[in-house]
């Protein structure tokens, strides 16, 4: 047992190459557990995935975002170099708006998902870009960045190590952040950004996030990112703010549908099958534009990427078979116990999986199997949660 | 304090050995790692098991994790009632959370005396 634990020493005896956030010393001193997660040593859990997840739905929990990668892209045509590298359209971004999009290959296959930020209007940039990526992806996404970067007059800047990034999530994230914070929060949209000040700090902050709840995340000024955690965490104490780990965030996520790279969508998946056809705009040359309209002529892949619902005791899990009547139609990406659906008092298991496509329809009752046992599962729509607004 | 007429195996299975009766569970260090368990398959009275070979899975929140044995030979119990009552392997890991009792065919060659798993344990962290 504890396969992942027997793999990923713990704090103590992280390998020498371990990068770790500048908030490295405040996780410690919470009492988190540290894991290595893409090159980073980064907090999985403070005191419990279930007690975690519950504190983000119904107060606000803040996270440390250190890990991903953040890229600046300006010069002349940064906005013709973005529309080569990733499927939406930078053109139609608005100053201070951001999309989320993808990398492809030239087979239309998923080498990331990002979210591309239009500087806001009173930025000493107004014409640039901010992307942020997967920190698992990064050194692959800036590689392919500068290669296609050489064909346009533009620069892409690593901004990781130059900037923290903390997140808060929740009901509550608003009011809280307010406190410590000169913009008004009111006005700034949902996957909008601006300039502003945090206890003082300059720096920007969006209305984006990964959990399904509303929510901010900040991109610090290198050597700041310590004072502007300790104060959203004692703005917060009041609203039940806690520090929020990895493992809990990966709940969130998988209960509102968000796709997790490595998981929905990975180097063998396209958009069309994994649902995000939404952040394809085929109105500009990206690559894989091609790959994808012959997709899309041969009649897709056959296969979609489905919600799976189960009252079953077990939970399906990564890699479990799907199948209908005995016969294996697909296999899962992610699976989990819901601690916001099982609140009503069923335990409620959900996963995301790809299966052929005619038993993708909402409602197809289908078996995941577990130690060659079946367990039925129903195709449920996505997101499994949705906050009420 | 853990018992010291325990022995251990690094993947944080423990085991009594009485005669030919090897009781096995798990530490108070697996569980307090796993935390948030919400299920446990354990094999049926009658099964057989095998050195370094799953004998059955307990599930957390976030991940599922295979329980491996530290000997051979049949199950002649099996603690039924703890899957209903996740909480006492946090409560008494090395009581009433154990998980089956075995008729021994065959032992493991290299378990750790408690001392020896107490440093492992620190090891990691």
């Amino acid at each position: 047992m504890l396969k992942a634990l027997v793999r990923a020493p713990t704090h103590p005896r992280l390998p020498a190459k371990m990068l770790t956030t500048a908030l490295e010393s405040a996780h410690l001193s919470l009492g988190a557990r540290m894991v290595p997660f893409a090159g980073w040593s980064m907090p999985v859990q403070y005191r419990g995935i279930l007690d975690e997840a519950k504190t983000v739905r119904e107060h606000a929990g803040l996270f440390d975002l250190g890990h991903m990668g953040r890229v600046k892209v300006y010069g002349p045509q940064a906005e013709a170099f973005l529309n080569r590298l990733q499927t939406n359209d930078a053109a139609a971004i608005k100053p201070g708006r951001i999309r989320y999009a993808l990398l492809l290959d030239d087979d239309g296959l998923t080498q990331d998902d990002i979210l591309l930020y239009r500087n806001p209007a009173d930025s000493s940039d107004a014409n640039g870009f901010f992307v942020v990526i997967n920190a698992g992806n990064a050194k692959r996404d800036l590689e392919r960045m500068n290669a296609i970067a050489k064909d346009f007059d533009v620069t892409v800047e690593d901004c990781t190590q130059s900037l923290g990034m903390i997140a808060i999530q929740g009901p509550k994230s608003q009011d809280i952040t307010q406190q410590i914070c000169s913009g008004d929060l009111a006005s700034l949209g949902y996957y909008a950004w601006m300039n502003t000040e945090v206890c003082g700090v300059p720096m920007t902050l969006s209305r984006t996030g990964y959990t399904g709840e509303d929510g901010f995340e900040a991109y610090v000024p290198s050597g700041h990112e310590p004072k502007v955690w300790d104060a959203f965490l004692k703005a917060g104490e009041a609203h039940g703010l806690t520090a929020i780990g990895l493992g809990a965030r990966d709940t969130l996520r998988h209960e509102a549908g968000m796709p997790l790279y490595g998981h929905e969508i990975n180097e063998t998946t396209n958009p069309l099958e994994a649902n995000l056809s939404w952040a394809v705009k085929m109105n500009h040359d990206f690559v894989g534009k091609e790959a994808l309209e012959r997709v899309t002529a041969a009649g897709g892949t056959g296969r979609k990427l489905v919600g799976l619902i189960t009252h079953s005791k077990r939970c399906p899990r990564e890699g479990y078979p799907i199948a209908s009547n005995g016969k294996t139609i697909g296999a899962v990406c992610s699976g989990s116990i819901s601690p916001t659906l099982s609140k009503s008092g069923t335990p409620t298991n959900i996963a995301t999986a790809y299966v052929e496509t005619e038993f993708a329809a909402i409602g197809t009752e289908l078996q995941f199997v577990v130690r060659d046992k079946a367990e039925p599962c129903i195709v449920t729509a996505l997101p499994f949660y949705k906050r009420a607004r | 304090m853990r018992p010291d007429d325990l022995k251990f195996q690094k993947s944080h299975e423990w085991c009594r050995v009485e005669g030919e009766t090897a009781t096995i569970g798990i530490s108070d260090y697996a569980v307090s790692h796993l935390n948030d368990l919400v299920f446990l398959d354990l094999p049926a009275v009658g099964a057989t098991v095998t050195i370094g070979e799953s004998f059955g899975e307990i599930e957390s929140v976030k991940a599922v994790s295979s329980l491996y044995s530290p000997v051979t030979g049949e199950v002649i119990e099996s603690n039924e009632e703890l899957g209903d009552n996740l909480e006492w392997l946090s409560e008494e890991p090395f009581g009433k959370a154990w998980m089956v009792k075995v008729k021994i065919s065959a032992a493991g060659p290299d378990l750790m005396d408690v001392a020896a798993y107490d440093s492992h344990c620190k090891a990691e962290g």
